[in-house]
């Protein structure tokens, strides 16, 4: 077979990967809901609500499909053809998978393999935020302004903070390339081990550049109706929707593959020896891996749920300060840590920072206590 | 001093570090979360699963019929009185000879109708019945109308069947 037929259908497998499992997180998200609070969640639909999705998707395209009459029609057709499209663009650099071998030909399981894929990645998702803008703008209403101008700011804001926290991964690894990043965590030296702060504020940004809980401010529905698709109804609302757990995939994949070590596993070394060195082995081993990927990409989506099912969402001032206030400081921190640590080889050396602020916060705790704090005493009566 | 113990006392002071770090608060929460997650849900899901509403559930109507399978209704018309949404309506009948093994007395309801849409379930019919014909049963609803015409229920729906006999805790 030709090298160019293997890699088309691993495109192909992926991007049917993402569509189908963006289709079911949105029924995981519904079950996750409902178990989180006590109830069964959908359950009528197939067996245990396995064609919500199919039912969700077959209302959605026998709505009327609506467009405002003073809207700008085509950017309003255009806000969630991008959104879906730079969802979908931002998987393609995701390594899923070592390489399979067919004949004598090795291929990756990864759309391409680029030297700056993390660049790439980073590039899509600054695009993302077109989709929701030109969405919002277009459908000129005040809500969807609104929050297309907040989910603007939200990602600009914590985009940096997101790219200065991975700064340090890539001084670690040395190189762009995703792929590389992955191989670095062979043998069980994830980033999560010397990266634990950088980790933490990847995760809020992810959670900030998806617009998920408890950052979804520009869909808040208490202040903004509906947000940037307060005017979108039939399928334009459901590819916003949709692109919204693509996106959450996606995010999930570039964790797991930045800081929980990709594809790799415990003792994989001496599963691929067990399975011996012929293609057919290797081809198993690569599909362990994969599967591995995929359940720790599967984990992330199940967290984004569980904090969406725990938290509050902030109110925007709180956000602002979180990102340029915390986040930023304490990526750069992480930097300076890391890079001092590099300097004298000492990998684990981030764990510095945390020890030191966990310590300071000990200590101030104890120095407060609790009934020093000034808890207000209703008024004696004379 | 207070009159109840209900008002909370608020910490208004500034957030210590660990505080302001949100962190701990998170993990504590969605410890919460997952243990929700994993508990037994309370939901009993309604068409498949019913639950037991209690002995004096005041559901469907029944007209009895006595043990040698006759209808006990005389057709007296106390429980149309006592009715407070008038939703029961009745034809009387005298008995013919050779009908004895279907009418206990004389006298039957030829048509007896109660009307669903009416009917609020007060059980006052079942309280003014001196024969004991007319019950509530406990363990049956009355089912969803799709049309007006399904509306109002006449002897063919409400006489009690000897094949299932309607027993209420108690009796025999």
């Amino acid at each position: 077979m030709d090298i160019f037929w293997i890699k088309a259908i691993i495109v192909l497998v992926i991007f049917g990967l993402s569509l189908v499992v963006a289709m079911y997180s949105t029924w995981a998200e519904r079950k996750v809901a409902g178990y989180m609070q006590d109830r069964p969640g959908p359950n009528r639909a197939g067996w245990g609500g396995l064609l919500q999705p199919l039912a969700d998707a077959g209302k959605m395209f026998f709505k009327e499909d609506f467009i405002p009459a003073q809207a700008n029609k085509w950017l309003f057709i255009a806000g969630p053809c991008l959104a879906m499209l730079t969802a979908l663009l931002s998987s393609a650099v995701v390594p899923f998978g070592d390489t399979i071998i067919v004949g004598s030909d090795e291929v990756q399981v990864q759309g391409i393999e680029v030297n700056i894929g993390i660049l790439w990645v980073f590039g899509i998702v600054s695009l993302g935020v077109y989709g929701v803008m030109v969405g919002g703008w277009a459908s000129n209403n005040k809500f969807s302004l609104l929050g297309a101008i907040r989910a603007a700011s939200q990602n600009i804001s914590y985009e940096l903070a997101m790219g200065l926290s991975l700064i340090a991964v890539i001084m670690m690894t040395g190189s762009l390339s995703v792929r590389d990043i992955i191989n670095t965590q062979h043998g069980g030296s994830w980033n999560l081990l010397y990266q634990p702060l950088g980790f933490i504020i990847f995760l809020t940004c992810a959670f900030a550049e998806c617009n998920r809980t408890p950052f979804d401010l520009p869909e808040c529905e208490a202040e903004l109706i509906g947000g940037y698709h307060t005017e979108y109804s039939s399928m334009k609302l459901g590819f916003y929707l949709f692109a919204e757990y693509i996106n959450m995939f996606v995010s999930s994949c570039v964790v797991s593959a930045l800081y929980f070590g990709g594809f790799n596993y415990p003792f994989m070394d001496k599963v691929a020896e067990a399975l011996g060195n012929d293609a057919t082995g290797h081809n198993i081993a690569t599909a362990i891996g994969f599967g591995v990927f995929f359940m720790k990409a599967l984990f992330f989506v199940f967290f984004f749920m569980w904090v969406r099912w725990t938290l509050p969402r902030f109110r925007y001032d709180q956000l602002m300060n979180l990102g340029w206030r915390s986040l930023i400081p304490l990526a750069i921190l992480n930097i300076v840590v890391t890079g001092i640590g590099l300097m004298f080889e000492i990998r684990w050396f981030s764990w510095v920072a945390v020890v030191i602020i966990v310590g300071v916060a000990l200590v101030q705790a104890a120095m407060k206590p609790k009934a020093a704090r000034g808890i207000l005493e209703a008024a004696p009566v004379r | 001093m207070q009159l109840t113990n209900r008002s909370k006392k608020i910490d208004k002071s500034e957030m210590s570090l660990a505080e302001r770090m949100y962190l701990p608060a998170i993990a504590s929460g969605m410890a919460i979360t997952l243990k929700h997650f994993f508990k037994k849900k309370p939901t009993i899901n309604y068409p498949e699963q019913k639950r037991y509403l209690g002995p004096i559930f005041r559901g469907h109507h029944i007209l009895k019929k006595d043990e040698a399978g006759r209808e006990r209704c005389t057709a007296c018309g106390l429980c149309a009185v006592a009715c407070p949404a008038e939703a029961i309506s009745m034809v009387a009948a005298e008995r013919q000879s050779g009908e004895e093994h279907l009418y206990r007395e004389e006298k039957y309801a030829a048509v007896y109708e109660i009307n669903m849409l009416r009917c609020i379930f007060c059980g006052l019919c079942e309280e003014a019945c001196p024969k004991q014909a007319i019950y509530l049963r406990h363990d049956e609803f009355v089912p969803v109308f799709m049309s007006r015409d399904e509306v109002i229920y006449g002897k063919n729906k409400l006489v009690e069947n000897m094949d299932k006999r309607y027993l209420r805790e108690g009796w025999k």
